[in-house]
């Protein structure tokens, strides 16, 4: 988490206006507050998340992704973020094209399905991976649109958002010059600013 | 009664009148010479005065917000589930403020006082009070008990609007806002419920065109209709369903017009009990201050501008079966303060008991509203402990 935060950190003009999607206990919100010095608010369902958002002084609205942002107007925010929460959301397509209308530009970070340990467990085992990273089991999951590199950079192509930068780290947010070589293959999280 | 006092009250507690002199002019163009305000404080207020929380009621709510009166109490005030030591509004830390607002029957200025200019009982004279109203007469309350600023402003439902008003019209006077199950103006559904409530109380024989204490009587069938009207939309389907279903009084149907059902008898009795502790004239006047209040009104329908002035943090919360102060009106509260680039948190508690889930304390709601007050409560210099002992 930490080495993710420094990296959107440098992405963060100060005093930026931001939304964080599925902001979870709001500890990107507060740490840009304090590095950045930003406004803005977290979108959670989660109760507990949410109380502990309330605690922390961070702007949390209960609000469900899937339900789509259309109570905020268009470019209202600097950034729209969303991290670890794509492969989570019902049509993960059409809330791109919302985090796009809202915001300025975007940043998103989500779990690469290609990455070698992925495409080894399911070639060899037959079945959907389980790591220490994704804990989850197919049918309890709250993953439910995986997706590749590949396959984001595609839809991205498709829907004519342009890719301002991308770091590909492996699970620990490291950024290692072999990930750099092959990151569809060797990257395990990737770091997207996007904007139309 | 309670037997003892629970540790987590405020314990026994003592209603004070406040007079004042200087003249109300009102947003209906008439001015109240002057005017008594009931008022009920707990807690301690510190050095600065930074810790005060005033309390804003809602329709038939008043000062008597927490704790006794008596030891032969029945109940304690209205929202003892919120206020008292080691609660939300925990009044080991916070001096909270309770008020009856004009217009109301538990001791303020309304109907059922003296017109000091005609020396005869306001009853249908009394002029109609608006929030803003409320909000004025609130803030000179403060001035007289020293308070400069806030530390929160807390209502649910009509007190909730109150304390919204009070961030637009004093931004400097508080620091937090907390609107709970309440709403930036009423939907047509919604008035119609409250008219439906004063033609009852108005159409009754007893009525005499709100001079019935003068005739020794009260419009009692009217008040227990608008009750009993008002009560079946502070609780959700599933509330009342569970509460009674269709269980009967008598174990079998009566065949005739007398209550069969448990909820008929239910309702019968909160009608009753409320028509014997409510002046109709103040129960015509509360619920028109709901209808009329829509700040946005003043600003072209545009709530976020309404807002702009409020320099205040807000928490806006809203129950998920709540049909008469539904989410989706909390959530045009939030809209219009994202628009506006406020500080605001919302969360949309999960409860069946409609309405009223305000009053009662769940314990997502009692959470996120202890959270709440926890951050109202890092910004304020603490209390003085007593050392000289």
């Amino acid at each position: 988490m930490r080495a993710e935060l420094e990296i959107i950190k440098q992405w963060i003009k100060p005093g930026s206006h931001l939304l964080d999607l599925g902001c979870g206990q709001g500890e990107l919100l507060s740490y840009l507050a304090e590095h950045k010095d930003i406004s803005g608010y977290g979108l959670e369902i989660n109760s507990e998340d949410i109380s502990a958002c309330i605690k922390a002084g961070v702007n949390v609205i209960q609000q469900d992704l899937n339900s789509g942002l259309t109570n905020f107007s268009d470019n209202s925010f600097d950034v729209v973020l969303m991290t670890q929460a794509l492969q989570t959301v019902r049509r993960p397509d059409m809330v791109l094209d919302e985090m796009l209308r809202v915001g300025k530009e975007s940043i998103i970070t989500f779990p690469n399905f290609g990455h070698w340990r992925a495409r080894g467990y399911l070639a060899f085992r037959g079945k959907m991976p389980v790591s220490k990273f994704l804990p989850y089991t197919w049918y309890n999951t709250p993953n439910i649109h995986f997706c590749t590199f590949n396959d984001f950079e595609k839809l991205c192509r498709q829907k004519n958002i342009h890719i301002l930068e991308r770091t590909v780290v492996d699970s620990q947010h490291r950024d290692h010059w072999w990930v750099r070589l092959w990151p569809n293959m060797l990257g395990e999280i990737a770091i997207y600013r996007v904007t139309k | 009664m309670p037997a003892t006092i629970p540790e987590d009250s405020v314990g026994l507690v003592e209603p004070q009148t406040l007079h004042f002199d200087q003249p109300l002019a009102l947003a209906c163009g008439r001015t109240l010479p002057c005017y008594d305000l009931v008022v009920e404080t707990y807690g301690e207020l510190n050095a600065d005065a930074s810790n005060a929380v005033l309390i804003c009621h809602a329709l038939s709510g008043h000062h008597h917000v927490a704790g006794y009166h008596s030891m032969d109490d029945r109940k304690p005030g209205w929202w003892d589930s919120a206020v008292g030591p080691g609660k939300p509004i925990d009044t080991n830390h916070f001096f909270v403020v309770g008020l009856n607002n004009l217009g109301g029957c538990h001791g303020s200025t309304g109907p059922s006082s003296i017109n000091p200019e005609t020396g005869d009982l306001y009853g249908p004279d009394f002029p109609m009070v608006t929030v803003k109203d409320w909000v004025v007469s609130q803030a000179l309350l403060a001035d007289r008990l020293g308070i400069n600023c806030w530390a929160a402003i807390v209502g649910g439902s009509l007190g909730g609007m109150q304390a919204i008003q009070w961030s637009i019209d004093y931004p400097e006077r508080l620091k937090h806002c907390l609107a709970i199950a309440s709403a930036s103006k009423l939907s047509a559904q919604n008035i119609a419920f409250n008219e439906v409530a004063r033609q009852a109380i108005s159409k009754d024989p007893g009525f005499h065109q709100g001079r019935y204490r003068e005739q020794g009587t009260i419009p009692k069938r009217g008040l227990m209709l608008a009750r009993m009207v008002g009560h079946i939309t502070y609780l959700s389907e599933d509330s009342m369903g569970d509460k009674f279903g269709r269980d009967l009084r008598k174990g079998k149907l009566s065949y005739d017009f007398d209550a069969d059902f448990e909820v008929e008898s239910y309702l019968r009795y909160q009608g009753e009990v409320f028509s014997e502790s409510f002046d109709a004239n103040s129960y015509l006047l509360m619920t028109k201050a709901l209808d009329y209040y829509d700040p946005a009104s003043d600003c072209d329908d545009d709530l976020s501008q309404a807002l702009s002035p409020a320099k205040c943090q807000f928490l806006v919360v809203s129950f998920t079966t709540d049909w008469r102060f539904a989410p989706q009106r909390s959530r045009e509260i939030v809209n219009a303060l994202v628009a506006a680039r406020k500080s605001v948190d919302y969360a949309e508690i999960e409860a069946p008991q409609g309405h009223d889930a305000f009053l009662i304390p769940i314990p997502r709601y009692m959470d996120v509203f202890n959270a709440y007050m926890g951050r109202v409560l890092s910004t304020i210099p603490a209390l003085e402990v007593d050392n000289a002992s």
